[in-house]
């Protein structure tokens, strides 16, 4: 194995990282502040996916356009389930079940709607115009593409950060976190509250849906895929922990990629084996705190 | 209460019998006989499911992967070593389900909540990828045809029997574990684990109990199903069929011990019937599901034995 080949596997696997990270940061996000378990946030990332197909192949849009709309509407619906549906159990005995429940007949829901509106054939994107092709930094030809999705993940988990460490509303969320009753009772509009944080994540959801498009072919039946590996990041890193799912992401990023490379066949069965030797040696995840009060 | 457990009870075994032992005397075809057949075993699969999540708050989304090995192993075996086989195979699955369930479960009852959940679903869906993908040994997306049981078992109408008789011993069984001091322990543990820990009973082992005991069942029921179909499908390990059994125990009722049992009748019998006239059957379960999670949580048998009770104390204070 030459250094060429590692360094093009390296950044392969940091590009299926960045799109992890997306996808699994706003699940976290969501079972951190709301201890909502989202079990059907893949399907939001199909719902992108296929709006940027739609703006992109039907309305003739920008590509950037394209993504921005479907994190847009992956946002808007978000709020709309979690407004209407999941509101409605907080709070109710042995909620954690019934969320999954609630949450799983999402799935098969959104799935139907899908196949309803799209069919069910696969659906492909050309990649953005000035992305088609490679870049050559150093005798390596790397797609500029995936250049791209890895400058974008670095700015939206700085960006996120930020957000949630220096401004008023991600202080909020964190004491969300914390205590909702007693952020209710300073004046906060703790449903509200959750509504937008929803709105956000399933937002990041659809944003890693439109910009994994291009790479991936779009199908229904997409989002299970993306859940169970979003899960196996949350797991590998600690649910309800924002660092924990980028380390996961970026080690099971990794791992897939290079896994691909050398055992094409038997790649996927690297991301179970990464989350059974966690579980093994450390159940609770790698930035471990059992009872979890960061984001 | 003593008393009205005894009628429930009663009447719910002579209702079954009454029901599925006229069954082969009236069906019309031999497709109301697999119908018949996929209620007993998917009813039993269902229940064995609720002694995870109804009896002891464990919610798995993996029993799919014990319902594919036990349906595998009578598959495999029969293709490679012929019909003889068939009968030792279904013993060798839950044999198997309940090693494979003992090594699993030390892995995933270490958490619980939603991650015992998810820890489930991706053990499933591993069992899932491995059967799709090893091609030179499961026949991949085939699956495998042709499962037939042997000698007089051939039979559909012996073979109805013989299922009729091993999901009533399996629900009987269930019942008396139910009942039992470990039952008590499980509904103790889904309430309160801590306080089952100060009374000096083991959480964790009584879980991983319950979760061997239950798995070993739904290997029974993939055995049993691969001899109703004659065949065999990786689909079988795929999550959405460990979805259509929770979906089976929200509807009947997770809090009844018979509800599961209705619950799959129920799914079965729509299925059936609206099934066969879309291709949207998965946005149906979606619908179903999502209105008994807000609505009707206690699911049908619950909420007409709660209906039952409020008209009747509603008649009590009149009169």
């Amino acid at each position: 194995m030459d250094l060429s080949f590692f360094i093009m596997q390296f950044l392969s696997g940091l590009t299926m990282a960045t799109l992890l990270f997306l996808v699994a940061s706003g699940l976290t996000l969501i079972f951190g502040v709301g201890k909502v378990f989202n079990f059907a946030h893949g399907s939001f990332y199909m719902i992108g996916a296929y709006l940027a197909y739609q703006a992109v192949s039907v309305w003739h849009a920008n590509f950037w356009i394209s993504v921005l709309i479907a994190a847009l509407g992956a946002g808007v619906f978000g709020m709309f389930a979690e407004a209407t549906f999941l509101r409605r159990i907080y709070g109710r005995a042995e909620e954690g079940g019934f969320q999954i429940l609630l949450t799983y007949s999402f799935i098969l829901v959104i799935d139907d709607l899908v196949k309803l509106i799209w069919g069910t054939e696969y659906k492909s994107l050309p990649r953005p115009l000035g992305f088609g092709g490679a870049v050559n930094i150093g005798g390596l030809t790397i797609p500029a593409y995936n250049l791209a999705i890895i400058a974008i993940g670095l700015v939206i988990v700085i960006l996120a950060w930020l957000i949630l460490s220096r401004t008023r509303s991600g202080r909020v969320a964190r004491a969300a976190a914390l205590d909702r009753e007693m952020l209710g009772s300073l004046g906060i509009n703790v449903p509200l509250t959750m509504t937008l944080v929803f709105g956000i994540a399933t937002a990041m959801g659809g944003f890693a849906g439109a910009l994994a498009a291009p790479l991936r072919s779009v199908s229904p039946g997409a989002g299970i895929e993306v859940i169970i590996d979003s899960l196996i990041v949350v797991v590998i890193g600690g649910m309800g922990n924002f660092w924990g799912a980028w380390l996961g992401a970026l080690i099971l990023g990794e791992v897939n990629a290079f896994a691909v490379s050398t055992v094409p066949d038997w790649a996927s069965l690297f991301n179970y084996l990464v989350m059974v030797l966690t579980l093994i040696f450390k159940p609770e995840g790698l930035f471990a705190s059992r009872e979890i009060r960061k984001v | 209460m003593k008393h009205r457990h005894r009628i429930k009870e009663v009447g719910f075994w002579a209702l079954f019998f009454l029901v599925f032992g006229l069954i082969p005397v009236f069906a019309k075809s031999e497709y109301h006989l697999v119908l018949a057949n996929h209620i007993l075993i998917w009813g039993m699969f269902a229940m064995a499911f609720n002694m995870l999540f109804g009896v002891t708050g464990m919610l798995s989304f993996g029993q799919a992967l014990y319902y594919g090995l036990g349906a595998y192993w009578v598959g495999l075996m029969v293709k490679t070593f012929g019909e003889a086989w068939f009968l030792p195979a279904i013993g060798f699955g839950v044999l198997s389900a309940v090693l494979l369930s003992m090594l699993i479960g030390l892995l995933v009852i270490r958490v619980s909540g939603v991650y015992f959940t998810v820890l489930t679903l991706a053990f499933g869906q591993l069992a899932w990828q491995i059967t799709f993908k090893w091609y030179h040994f499961t026949g991949g997306d085939d699956g495998i045809q042709g499962i037939m049981a042997p000698g007089i078992l051939g039979n559909h109408i012996v073979y109805y029997c013989f299922t009729l008789l091993l999901v009533a011993v399996s629900i009987w069984i269930l019942r008396r574990l139910v009942n039992s001091p470990l039952g008590l322990t499980l509904r103790c543990i889904r309430q309160n684990p801590d306080r089952v820990r100060f009374l000096g009973r083991r959480v964790r082992r009584n879980q991983l109990r319950i979760y061997v005991i239950s798995s070993s069942f739904a290997a029974l029921a993939g055995g049993l199903m691969s001899g109703v179909n004659n065949s065999i499908h990786p689909d079988m390990f795929y999550w959405t069929t460990s979805g259509e059994v929770i979906l089976m125990g929200v509807i009947g009722g997770i809090g009844q011990f018979f509800g599961p049992f209705i619950g799959a009748a129920v799914i079965i019998i729509i299925q059936d019937v609206v099934g066969a006239r879309t291709e949207y059957w998965s946005l149906i379960i979606g619908l179903v599901m999502m209105t008994m999670v807000l609505l009707l949580p206690r699911g049908l048998v619950g909420e007409i034995q709660a209906f039952m009770a409020r008209f009747k104390s509603g008649a009590g204070n009149r009169g």
